[in-house]
Parts: C-alpha cells; sequence; structure tokens
C-alpha cells in the first residue's frame, strides 16, 4: 500500500510524459475495443440477417451464392426456378409458408424484389422478429412499391413517389424501365438487414417491368451479348446472369413465369432436412434447398478470416502502445537510481523498489484502458447513427461482452508484465548501488 | 591491528572479550568483505566498538573501504567472513528481507547530498521511514502523530512553515540537509547513518548542522555513526576512528579504490 501511494505521486510528478504514454494506451485500446465491437456487431447483424426460414430453394448453384444473392442481395444466380415447380414443392405436406422472390433489377443502386405479401407475413431476422410497415400498407398491385427503410431515407422517398426501376444489379443502368414507374405504396420500418436496402415490388410488377422489352431493346442494354437476334429466352440468358431471367412474351397476363428463389417455413424443423432431400432430387428441374443457419456459418467462417486479420492488427497496435510505456520508463530509469536508494535507505526492499515500477506500468495501463473507453464510448456516441445509416450497422452503446473484457484483461496484464523489464532492472541496481549511488 | 573503541567515560571492566553487551550499539569482528567473492576483500576489521548513545567520527578517505562498511552497517551487503552485531542481533545472519526491516525499524540514514524524493513534499519525505516500519510508525505515532512529530523535527532542525508545503526541489541544499535528518530522527532509531552529510555545506552551516543533529540524536538517543573524509569536524565527537587504521584491507589494495571510492 504505502508502494502503491508512492507509484501515484511518482507517476503525477511526471504528469507530462505518463499522459502521452496515457494518451498513447487509450488510443490503442480504443482501436483494440472499437475493432472488437464492430466485428462482433458485424457477425451479430450477419448471423441476424435471417430467421425462422428453414430453407431457401433456388435453381442448383453453391450453397454460399444461393444465399448471398437471396438475402443479401449480393451476386447473382444464373437459373431460375419455373412457376410450376415452385408450386409443386409448395405443395409439400410439411411446408408451412412459402415466399416466391424474384431478382435482377435495382433502383438507384437497391436492388429490386419481386415477391408477395407473404414475404411481411413470414419474413423474420434477428431474434425471430417480423418486419412491420413504418408508413403506408404493404401492396401487391402491380405498379406499387414498398421501400425498405435505408432507401426511403436515403433517396428521400415518401409515400406516393414514383420511381422507375433500372435494370441489372448496378448503380448505374443503361436501360431504365421507364414505360413501367412505380408509386410508393408504404415504407418498412428499419431492421439493421439487408432488408431497409430493398425495393419490394409485385411478381406481376417484375414481370410487368419486362413484358414491354422488345428483343432490339433488349440487346440495346448489352453492348457484350454476342446474341445477334431472335430468341427472347436466350437474349434473357445472355445478359445475365441474375436476371430473374426468362421473361415469357406469351405470357401477357403479368402473371409469374419464374421466380428466383423462394422461402420456406416448415411445419416442424425436425423435417427440415428431409424437405431439403426432397427439393435437391425434385425431377423437375435441377434445384438446391440450403439451410440458411449452416449456410450463413460457412459464409462467416470466409468471412471471418478477415475480422481476426483486423484484430490482430489492433492487438499489434497495443502492444505498440505498450512499448512506448516501456521505452518511457526505461529512459527514467537511470535518473531514478537515486530515488531507488533512498527508498532502500528508508527500509524497502529491493521487492519493493521493483513493484513500485511494475505498479507504475500497471497504473498508466490502466488508466490507458479507462481512457481508451472512454474514448470508444464518445466515438460511439458520435458516430452511432453514422455508422447505422452508412453501413446498415447498429453498433450498441452496450456494457461489455465476455470477450471484451478478456481482451482488456489481456492488455492489463501485459502492462504489468512489461513493467517487469524496467522492475528487474532498477530491481537489480538497487541490489548493487546498495545506499551509495554513483551518479 | 585491532581498532577497539572504548568511550573514556566506560569504566574498564567492560572491556571483555566478548562485545554483546547490551550498551554496544555496534559491533564488528574480524569482518572481511569482498564486492564479489573471488575478487580481494577490500574491507577486513579486526574489530570495531561503537558504544550506545555515542557519536561516532569515522574518518574515511577515498579507498579506505567507507562506502564497504556503510553498506555492512546498514545491512545492504553482508561480509564474506566475520560478524557484524547491531543492538545485539547477527546481522550477517539475517536474511535479506529481515536486514531490510532491521535496517528499517532501527537505522536512519542521511546521504551526502540529494536525499529526497522529489515527488513527495517535505512533510511526506521526512515521514517516509514510517511507511515501511511499524515500529518507526508507532513510535513517531504516540509522539503525537506522524505529521506533528515530523512537524516538531523540522522546526527544530529549522525547517519550519512556508518551506513546508514547498516543493523538495525548492530547497537549498542546507534545508535539504535538515530535511534528510529529520527524516533519519523521525520515529527514535537507535542509530543514525550520516555519509558526509556536510560536504555540500559552507563552513558555517556545516557547525549549524552538527550541532543539530548532535542534539536531536541526543534527544531521541540514537547512536551516531558519522562518515567523512573531513577531519577537521572530528573533534566535535565523542570519538574518531581512523578507518584507514582499522582496514587492515584498505591501504595494501589500492586498486580497489576505484571500486570504492
Amino acid at each position: 500500500m504505502a508502494i502503491f501511494t508512492l507509484s501515484i505521486k511518482s507517476l503525477r510528478n511526471r504528469k507530462f510524459t505518463v499522459a502521452l504514454t496515457i494518451a498513447s494506451i487509450a488510443l490503442s485500446v480504443m482501436l483494440l475495443l472499437g475493432v472488437e465491437r464492430i466485428r462482433s456487431e458485424a457477425q451479430n447483424s450477419f448471423t441476424n440477417t435471417i430467421s425462422g426460414t428453414d430453407l431457401i430453394v433456388g435453381a442448383r448453384t453453391s450453397p454460399v451464392q444461393l444465399l448471398l444473392a437471396s438475402v443479401f442481395g449480393l451476386g447473382n444466380v444464373s437459373n431460375t426456378i419455373d412457376w410450376e415447380s415452385y408450386e409443386a414443392i409448395a405443395d409439400h405436406p410439411g411446408i408451412a409458408w412459402t415466399i416466391p422472390i424474384s431478382l435482377g433489377d435495382s433502383h438507384a443502386g437497391f436492388r429490386v424484389m419481386g415477391t408477395t405479401g407473404a414475404f411481411l407475413d413470414h419474413f423474420q431476422y434477428g431474434r425471430k422478429q417480423g418486419l412491420s410497415m413504418h408508413k403506408g400498407p404493404w401492396s401487391n398491385a402491380e405498379n406499387e412499391a414498398v421501400l425498405g427503410a435505408a432507401v426511403a431515407e436515403k433517396l428521400d422517398y415518401r409515400v406516393g413517389s414514383g420511381i422507375v426501376v433500372a435494370h441489372g444489379a448496378g448503380e448505374v443502368s443503361f436501360i431504365e424501365h421507364d414505360a413501367h414507374p412505380f408509386h410508393v405504396a408504404g415504407i418498412l420500418a428499419r431492421t439493421g438487414t439487408p432488408v431497409d436496402r430493398t425495393v419490394f415490388v409485385s411478381l406481376e410488377g417484375i414481370d410487368a417491368i419486362h413484358a414491354g422489352m422488345d428483343p432490339a431493346h433488349d440487346h440495346g442494354h448489352d453492348p457484350l451479348s454476342v446474341h445477334t437476334t431472335t430468341d427472347p429466352h436466350h437474349a434473357g440468358e445472355g445478359h445475365g446472369a441474375g436476371h430473374h431471367g426468362v421473361i415469357n412474351e406469351d405470357h401477357i397476363g403479368h402473371e409469374a413465369t419464374a421466380i428466383t428463389a423462394f422461402y420456406v417455413g416448415l411445419k416442424s424443423r425436425s423435417a427440415a432436412l428431409s424437405v431439403q432431400r426432397m427439393v435437391n432430387e425434385y425431377t423437375g428441374e435441377p434445384l438446391t434447398a440450403i439451410l440458411p443457419a449452416v449456410a450463413l456459418q460457412e459464409l462467416w467462417t470466409i468471412v471471418g478470416v478477415i475480422e481476426k486479420t483486423l484484430l490482430a492488427v489492433s492487438g499489434f497496435v497495443v502492444l505498440v502502445g505498450l512499448s512506448g510505456m516501456l521505452v518511457a520508463i526505461m529512459t527514467g530509469l537511470n535518473e531514478r537510481r537515486r530515488e531507488m536508494a533512498i527508498l532502500r535507505s528508508v527500509g524497502a526492499r529491493p521487492l519493493h523498489v521493483l513493484s513500485l515500477i511494475v505498479g507504475e506500468a500497471g497504473l498508466v495501463t490502466l488508466m490507458g484502458i479507462v481512457t481508451g473507453i472512454g474514448l470508444l464510448f464518445g466515438l460511439l456516441v458520435l458516430g452511432q447513427p453514422l455508422i447505422a445509416s452508412r453501413f446498415g450497422l447498429l453498433i450498441g452503446i452496450t456494457g461489455f461482452s465476455v470477450h471484451e473484457m478478456l481482451l482488456m484483461g489481456i492488455v492489463c496484464v501485459s502492462g504489468v508484465l512489461i513493467g517487469v523489464i524496467p522492475g528487474v532492472r532498477i530491481y537489480r541496481h538497487s541490489l548493487a548501488d546498495g545506499l551509495t549511488v554513483r551518479v | 591491528m585491532v581498532a577497539f573503541l572504548v568511550p573514556h567515560t566506560q569504566p574498564t571492566a567492560n572491556m571483555g572479550l566478548r562485545y554483546n553487551s547490551a550498551s554496544s550499539a555496534i559491533s564488528l569482528s574480524e569482518v572481511r568483505f569482498a564486492w564479489r567473492p573471488e575478487s580481494a576483500p577490500v574491507l577486513d576489521i579486526s574489530r570495531l566498538e561503537i558504544e550506545s548513545g555515542q557519536h561516532i567520527f569515522v574518518a574515511g578517505p577515498s579507498g579506505s573501504g567507507k562506502s564497504s562498511l556503510l553498506g555492512l552497517l546498514a545491512g545492504v551487503s553482508v561480509p564474506q567472513a566475520g560478524q557484524i552485531r547491531l543492538l545485539g542481533q547477527r546481522l550477517e545472519k539475517m536474511g535479506g528481507s529481515e536486514r531490510d526491516r532491521f535496517r528499517a525499524d532501527h537505522m536512519g540514514v542521511i546521504f551526502q547530498m540529494f536525499n529526497l524524493i522529489p515527488y513527495l513534499t517535505v512533510v511526506e519525505n521526512v515521514t517516509l521511514p514510517c511507511r515501511f516500519s511499524r515500529r518507526r510508525y508507532e513510535q513517531a505515532h504516540s509522539n503525537g502523530g506522524l505529521t506533528v512529530e515530523a512537524v516538531r523535527l523540522l522546526s527544530r532542525l529549522g525547517i519550519s512553515d512556508p518551506l513546508l508545503n514547498r516543493p523538495v526541489t525548492e530547497l537549498s541544499v542546507g534545508q535539504q540537509q535538515r530535511v534528510a535528518a529529520a527524516r533519519a530522527l523521525i520515529g527514535s532509531p537507535e542509530i543514525v547513518i550520516a555519509d558526509e552529510p556536510t560536504s555540500a555545506l559552507d563552513a558555517d552551516h556545516r557547525h549549524d548542522f552538527l550541532q543539530l543533529l548532535f542534539e536531536e540524536c541526543r534527544n531521541a538517543q540514537s547512536t551516531l555513526v558519522f562518515v567523512s573524509h573531513d577531519t577537521s569536524l572530528s573533534h566535535l565527537f565523542d570519538q574518531t576512528v581512523a578507518l584507514s587504521k582499522i582496514n587492515r584491507a584498505g591501504s595494501a589494495i589500492s586498486m580497489d579504490a576505484r571500486r570504492d571510492s
């Protein structure tokens, strides 16, 4: 205890260097905890993107690709499912509900999803939370659209705004389906998932967009296409990995003929594997059924490498911060040999001298951690809305997770251990110097 | 050569063969010390006896083994051979932390200069030994409390109010030495060791400082061991020991003068 108060007073005596050291540790701790928090929130929001859906069925492709396309709106699925196949599978007695979705168009960089009212009724995310309308109703009308929260906010759309859907998923599109504008019927409440960045229209609406397209028009927006002419069916395939695809020109009744994928909810989760097998062995066309939870996990192991790298890098930054402290203590050490001799003369043991230095290192580290936490929370308070709106990532200003506390513990212990280096040095000095320091 | 110090006031009956009498504060016998076990000894003292309550001047020019002797007396070093008896206890038989505790409890030390911890106040510097010794803490406490005792000692040594709250680095050397003396004396340790505490002072201050030191040592009934190469002060002390005469290793091993300057 005597030594501890000495440590504090000694540190207070060197305010400036100590403050600098604390600041460097604080910044590195802030970075470490910030990265950890973003990482865990990213993983959270990632695995919470979809829940309650037992299976996702699409044309035969890799599970990760199907997941990316159908849930995250990333990449494309090259083939579609015939409406007949969809109906045949949806009739399976074990299936409680299905949500057909049709992808491939975009609006101002946001993806457009053709679906039905089942999406509002059955889609769940996070801990089985359903969707709810923020403004206006859900609409299945052919010329009406429902917007995700981020779409409405970013593009400043209100109920009643008119929007035009572009073909293809890119932000810049060469063709816009001007012929078939939509009106915003409703806006969904925020979910923190890709749903926020999606424009929902009815399946009929999707078909209606493409119904007016003639082959020449079709080629116009795809200069790379090698197809020269005639077959509109092939034209569909030509331009589009991922386009919901084949538009049947005969079918002018605005009824969906093909969809990209559909979500499946089962009456009993235990039937998941048998239904999955049934879909995979479906004879009408080659299909893939994935278990979203499993595919999400699989995908995260790929993405996880990046987050681990990030964490490792911020770990090294902490090490640099602690090395700064080591340098600061080491450079002051020789001047303090006299101080140690005085302490020895009044009865301090070499171990006291050691613990004085180690205690200082521990205190500095601790103050660095506390300051770092303060900085992090300050930054979160300021940055939270920005991160939420830009990346759809809601970083909670909450208490610390076990993992975060473990990280802080590791930093603290490292700080103390690093303090042992100068501590042992001064310990040796104080043994050799005794009471007579020749300075 | 045997350096056998018995104060002139002491009856001759006490000059027996054994030196563990209660009145002996410090007693060395056949002590040999080298900084490293394999090197030649820098200190070889057949006998040294210091009476309790005496003020002893140890005259030690460079190379006489002064630092070695101080290290041994303070229990920072241990001899390779011989006995060191302080207050009747065998110092060389104690473990390291035992010696540290012994020093904390029974010894006050004043250095040549730079005696004070820069980040502590004057009073904190004075009460520092009480942080490490329960005995001295209680001793000072029974005298009216740590701060009261520190302020009392300081005022007797001529350090009073405006100086108490000033950073120790702003004190003059003479003032610093007096603060150091107060620290050595707080909690009334039996032995005060002073390593040339006056060498940084001019002649007038030197004399004043010594008078104050003597007075306070007498008050606390402390034995004062004052080591200096400046023999002009020796007449103020009860006894003088010439280290170069009692140290059989001193003159022979001139090489070690460098190590032990």
